[in-house]
């Protein structure tokens, strides 16, 4: 059966608390996952009180004053702080999105972090994607054409083919939608998800690509596409704003439209 | 590293496991008629509540006649059709879901499809008992 309960060795205990230095006006609470794989420790929370006046506005900011100025132990993913890389993706507030991009006036009362769900935790808030990275690479997502490109030019497409790819390519592949379907969470082992569908979709989508057909034959099978119930979790948690259950439904229409 | 024990119970590359027996080439059909009976089942089941409205107070003999009346026979064993497929569809979903032993599924997927066509079988041949 699907596992709907957490094994004795992954329930979260109550961790230290870290108080707010004297004199701190704006106290924000952040309640922070921590698990260590050398200690041998179940998964604990800590909790760290920061003076806002003292800090940026967003959750990574908060999280980057934690590890420079409390504990520098604790661990986490990030690069650009601007969106665009992905690495800071996890859970903050019951929702996955990048720490980034969360303001953290945003958030009523203690913010609480933890990894991306359903993910094997590596350390703190850092999930092992080698599945998510290997269904990617399965999809192929490169463009494949028989026909050589014209020599000393680019493939060429109309606007209007460009504009297909628009919703599409912006993805950063954070994988906050993946992670936050519970098809995934149950069948991740065989269900592509919605961040490697939404790439499949690109690929599908692309005037230039001359292997659609391909395509739509490597995803047609019960569980890597059709455990998508269009539960829409994926759409309502995607940082950026796309829509991976609108790519997933365009992928089904075409191989319901190609039976004839 | 403890990670590694979690997520790599094989030694296989994990794009050689997310491979691994390719697609199956199916689930279209599947998708497809349980979209097809869902709307078929709109007008079938309107059809058959405002029947049911009607008849309410009728006699045994009353109703008796009128499923006897051809189209009425016709609809009901749609109406069986449609539901025992769409039912049968769904099943197989939230089995395909929440089932994660290969020989378990296909027991419990087994058992659920004998139950259904039994159950759609029984009911048609109780309409038609009635209706010749």
């Amino acid at each position: 059966m699907a596992t709907f309960t957490l094994p004795a060795n992954s329930r979260i205990g109550a961790g230290q608390t870290h108080k707010a230095p004297a004199g701190a006006k704006r106290v924000k609470e952040f309640r922070v996952y921590r698990w260590n794989p050398d200690d041998g420790q179940n998964p604990r929370m800590d909790t760290f009180e920061i003076d806002l006046d003292q800090c940026g506005p967003m959750v990574l900011d908060a999280l980057i004053k934690i590890k420079n100025e409390v504990d520098t132990t604790v661990t986490f993913r990030r690069s650009c702080r601007e969106g665009i890389c992905g690495s800071c993706a996890m859970n903050i507030d019951g929702t996955n999105t990048l720490a980034c991009l969360k303001p953290i006036d945003e958030v009523q009362g203690p913010v609480r972090i933890t990894p991306l769900p359903h993910m094997p935790v590596v350390k703190d808030l850092v999930p092992d994607l080698s599945q998510p990275y290997a269904q990617l690479r399965s999809i192929e997502p490169w463009l494949k054409a028989d026909t050589p490109p014209p020599p000393d030019a680019e493939r060429l497409q109309s606007k209007e083919e460009r504009a297909k790819l628009d919703g599409l390519w912006e993805c950063i592949l954070c994988f906050c939608c993946s992670t936050s379907c519970p098809s995934y969470w149950w069948n991740g082992d065989r269900y592509l998800g919605p961040a490697v569908l939404l790439q499949a979709y690109r690929w599908i989508a692309d005037s230039r690509d001359e292997a659609t057909g391909e395509r739509l034959d490597a995803l047609e099978d019960p569980f890597k596409l059709y455990r998508c119930h269009t539960i829409m979790n994926c759409t309502k948690t995607c940082p950026k704003g796309l829509n991976p259950a609108q790519a997933i439904g365009e992928i089904k229409k075409l191989i319901v439209e190609r039976r004839g | 590293m403890a990670t590694e024990k979690l997520s790599q119970r094989t030694l296989r590359s994990p794009l050689g496991r997310v491979r691994g027996l390719g697609a199956a080439k199916e689930g279209a059909h599947h998708w497809w008629v349980q979209r097809l009976t869902a709307v078929a089942l709109v007008p079938l089941t309107l059809w058959f509540v405002a029947s049911v409205i009607v008849l309410g107070g009728a006699s045994h003999g009353e109703v008796v006649l009128w499923m006897a009346r051809p189209h009425n026979t016709v609809l009901l064993l749609a109406l069986i059709g449609a539901t025992f497929w769409h039912g049968a569809l769904g099943l197989q979903v939230v089995i395909e879901d929440y089932i994660r032993s290969e020989r378990t599924r296909l027991a419990a997927m087994l058992a659920m499809k004998a139950a259904m066509l039994l159950l759609a079988l029984f009911a048609a041949v109780a309409v038609l008992k009635v209706a010749l």
